[in-house]
C-alpha cells in the first residue's frame, strides 16, 4: 500500500521537476539534509535492535559496539520469561480496538443527533460538550480513579476502556461532518417513512466513513500509547497494556539494557508494522484534523 | 409537529445521544466536579473527607515542590516549544520540495510519532547513557566530552527536551506540510516574476501564509507540554535532585504515592488555570497580530 502511494506521488511530480542547474544544486542540498535527518530519526531504532541482540559483556563496552558480536536472542527469551508479554500485547489490542470502536460509534451517533435533530437545549448542551475540551485529562484523573475504586473496577478492562470511549472532540468533528452533508439523500428516506435512527444506521454512517476513519486513527493511537491512566488503574500484571508492561520491565531489569531493548523491540514492533501498512492513511488522517 | 413525530424524535435522541451523554457525564463532567470539590478538602482515600476551604491552594502556592515543578515545566516548554516548531517548519519546507522519495522521507520522520512514549523514553535513556550510550560516543568522536545527561541535574532536562523534540518533530512537520500545500501557487509565480529571492519569498509569502498553522501548532504543543509526564516518569522520575520534577508528575506523586487526593486536585486546578490563562493570552496576541496585518 505504501509502495503504491510512493509511485503515485513520484510519477505525478515528475513533469514539474525542472532540469535547471540551479534547482539541481538545491535538490542535492535538500537530499543531504533530509538524509542526515532521516539518519537521526532511524539510528535510535537501529541502536535499539542492535543492543537487543547483544550479550551483557558486549552491551557495556567503550567505545560502543555498533553491530552485535556475538549476536544472541537470549534477551528476548529473558523478556518472555520474566513477563507475560503476550498478555500485554493482547490487552493492548483488546483495549485499543474496543475503546476506538466505542468512541467512533458514540461520537458518530451524538454528532449526528447534534447536527440533525432539533431539540430544546441543543445549543446549550453542545456548548457544554465543547467546554469539556478545555479541561485537561489530568484534572479528571484523581476523581476518576476514586470513582473506579468505588465501583471496584481497578484492574478491569472496563476501567481501561470506558474513560477513553467518550470525547467531545470526536462528537464535534463528526457533527461538523454531518452538518456539511447535503440533506437531500436523507430527505428521500424521510419521505419513505424512515426515522432518524434508521437513516443514521443505513445511510449517514456510511457516508461518514472518511471522517470516522480519521477519528478512529486518532483514538487508536491515543489509546495504544496511553500510559498515565493505565499506570493509575492497573497494578495487576495480567491487566497491563504494552507501554505499562514495558515500564514494569524497567523495574525488573533496571540496567540490563540489552534485555530492556529486547522488550522495547517487542513493544514497538506491532505499531510500526501497522504504521508501515497504513502509513499514508494515518498521516493524512492526522494532518487534516483540527485545521480543516 | 404531531405527537407521533415528537415521539420518534425523542426515541431517536434516546438512542443516538443518550449513550454519549451518559459517558460524558460519568467519565468527564462528574470527575471534573468532584475534582473541584475535592480540591477544597482533605482526603487520604480511606478516612473521612474534611472540608478545608482554600487551604490546599494557599499551601500549594507557597510549596517549594510546586514552585519547583512549575519552574521545571516552564524550562521544559522554553526548550521544547521553539525547537520543535522551528525544526518542524524547516523540515516541512524540505519535504514540500518536489523531489523524488519525499513520501518515503515523510514516512521516516513520522516513525517516532507512532512509537509509544514509553518505548521512546527507554530508547533515549539508553542512548543518553553517559558511559555506554551512543550520544556521548558520537560527541566524543568530534572531540566533545559529553555530559552526564539524565544523571546530571544541570543536563537532565536538556536530555528530556531532546527526546521530546525528536519524537514530536515529525508530527508538527506533517501539520506544517498540510499548511504549505494550501498556499496558492500563483503567489510564488508572481513573486518569481518580481525577481524575489527564495529568502524574500519565504518571509513575504510562506511565513505569513502559514500563520494560522503556526498558531495551531504552538497552541496544541503549548497545551500538551504543560502536561509533560510519560517521558519524565520513564527517564528520571523527576530526578536527579528534583531537577526534572514537573507538574503532572507532582500531581501523580501527591495522589498515588502520598494519597493526598485533595492537594493533588488543587494542584491540577492550578495547572488548568495556568494553561487556560496562557491559551487565552496567546489567542489575544494572535488576534492583535491578525489586525495589524490586515
Amino acid at each position: 500500500m505504501a509502495d503504491m502511494a510512493i509511485f503515485a506521488e513520484t510519477s505525478m511530480s515528475r513533469p514539474t521537476a525542472r532540469m535547471r542547474p540551479g534547482l539541481r544544486l538545491s535538490d542535492i542540498a535538500t537530499y543531504i539534509l533530509l538524509f542526515a535527518g532521516a539518519a537521526v530519526m532511524l539510528l535510535p531504532f537501529a541502536w535499539m535492535v542492535s543492543t537487543s541482540l547483544k550479550t551483557t559483556g558486549a552491551t557495556f563496552v567503550t567505545p560502543p559496539q555498533l553491530l552485535p558480536d556475538p549476536a544472541t536472542l537470549d534477551n528476548y527469551a529473558k523478556v518472555f520469561d520474566s513477563a507475560p508479554v503476550a498478555q500485554f500485547l493482547l490487552n493492548s489490542i483488546f483495549v485499543s480496538v474496543t475503546s476506538t470502536a466505542l468512541m467512533v460509534l458514540f461520537c458518530a451517533m451524538s454528532g449526528y443527533a447534534f447536527a440533525r435533530i432539533a431539540f430544546k437545549g441543543r445549543t446549550v448542551l453542545f456548548y457544554a460538550y465543547l467546554a469539556t475540551l478545555m479541561i485537561p485529562q489530568q484534572v479528571t484523573l484523581t476523581p476518576l480513579f476514586i470513582i473506579m475504586n468505588f465501583l471496584g473496577w481497578t484492574n478491569t478492562y472496563q476501567a481501561l476502556i470506558l474513560p477513553s470511549s467518550f470525547g467531545a472532540f470526536g462528537t464535534f468533528l463528526l457533527r461538523q461532518f454531518f452538518m456539511r452533508l447535503p440533506r437531500e439523500i436523507e430527505e428521500a428516506a424521510f419521505m419513505d417513512g424512515a426515522g432518524y435512527i434508521r437513516i443514521f444506521f443505513t445511510i449517514a454512517i456510511h457516508l461518514a466513513r472518511p471522517a470516522l476513519a480519521t477519528l478512529g486513527v486518532f483514538a487508536f493511537m491515543a489509546s495504544w500509547n496511553s500510559f498515565l491512566w493505565p499506570l493509575i488503574i492497573t497494578t495487576d500484571q495480567s491487566m497491563m497494556t504494552l507501554p505499562l508492561g514495558l515500564s514494569a520491565l524497567q523495574g525488573r531489569w533496571t540496567t540490563d539494557w540489552n534485555v530492556l531493548m529486547a522488550g522495547t523491540v517487542i513493544g514497538t514492533l506491532p505499531i510500526i508494522a501497522l504504521y508501515v501498512f497504513a502509513q499514508k492513511y494515518i498521516i493524512r488522517g492526522l494532518s487534516h484534523t483540527g485545521l480543516k | 409537529m404531531s405527537p407521533a413525530a415528537d415521539r420518534s424524535k425523542y426515541l431517536a435522541l434516546a438512542v443516538l445521544l443518550l449513550p454519549s451523554l451518559i459517558g460524558m457525564l460519568a467519565f468527564l463532567m462528574l470527575p471534573v466536579l468532584s475534582s473541584l470539590v475535592l480540591s477544597f478538602s482533605e482526603w487520604d482515600l480511606i478516612g473521612e473527607v474534611t472540608w478545608v476551604g482554600i487551604d490546599n491552594y494557599v499551601t500549594a502556592l507557597s510549596d517549594p515542590a510546586v514552585l519547583g515543578a512549575l519552574r521545571n515545566t516552564l524550562t521544559f516548554i522554553l526548550g521544547y516549544l521553539p525547537a520543535v516548531v522551528a525544526i518542524a517548519l524547516g523540515l516541512a519546507l524540505l519535504l514540500n520540495r518536489r523531489i523524488k522519495g519525499r513520501v518515503v522521507f515523510r514516512a521516516i520522520y513520522f516513525v517516532p510519532v507512532v512509537t509509544s512514549w514509553v518505548a521512546v523514553s527507554l530508547i533515549w535513556k539508553w542512548l543518553l547513557n553517559p558511559q555506554y550510550g551512543l550520544v556521548n560516543f558520537a560527541l566524543g568522536a568530534v572531540g566533545i566530552k559529553g555530559p552526564g545527561w539524565l544523571f546530571d541535574p544541570n543536563w537532565a532536562m536538556t536530555g528530556i527536551v531532546l527526546t521530546s523534540v525528536w519524537k514530536d518533530v515529525g508530527f508538527v512537520a506533517v501539520i506544517y506540510l498540510a499548511g504549505l500545500q494550501d498556499i496558492p501557487e500563483p503567489l510564488y509565480e508572481a513573486a518569481a516574476l518580481d525577481g524575489a529571492t527564495p529568502w524574500q519569498r519565504f518571509w513575504s509569502i510562506t511565513f505569513p501564509m502559514l500563520a494560522p498553522t503556526t498558531f495551531f501548532v504552538t497552541t496544541i504543543s503549548l497545551i500538551s507540554s504543560f502536561q509533560v509526564f510519560d517521558q519524565v516518569w520513564i527517564m528520571t522520575q523527576g530526578g536527579p535532585a528534583g531537577a526534572t520534577s514537573v507538574m503532572i508528575e507532582l500531581i501523580y506523586k501527591n495522589a498515588f504515592s502520598y494519597f493526598r487526593m485533595g492537594y493533588a486536585s488543587a494542584i491540577s486546578w492550578i495547572l488548568f488555570a495556568l494553561i487556560f490563562a496562557v491559551t487565552i493570552a496567546q489567542n489575544l496576541l494572535q488576534k492583535r497580530l491578525d489586525r495589524s496585518d490586515g
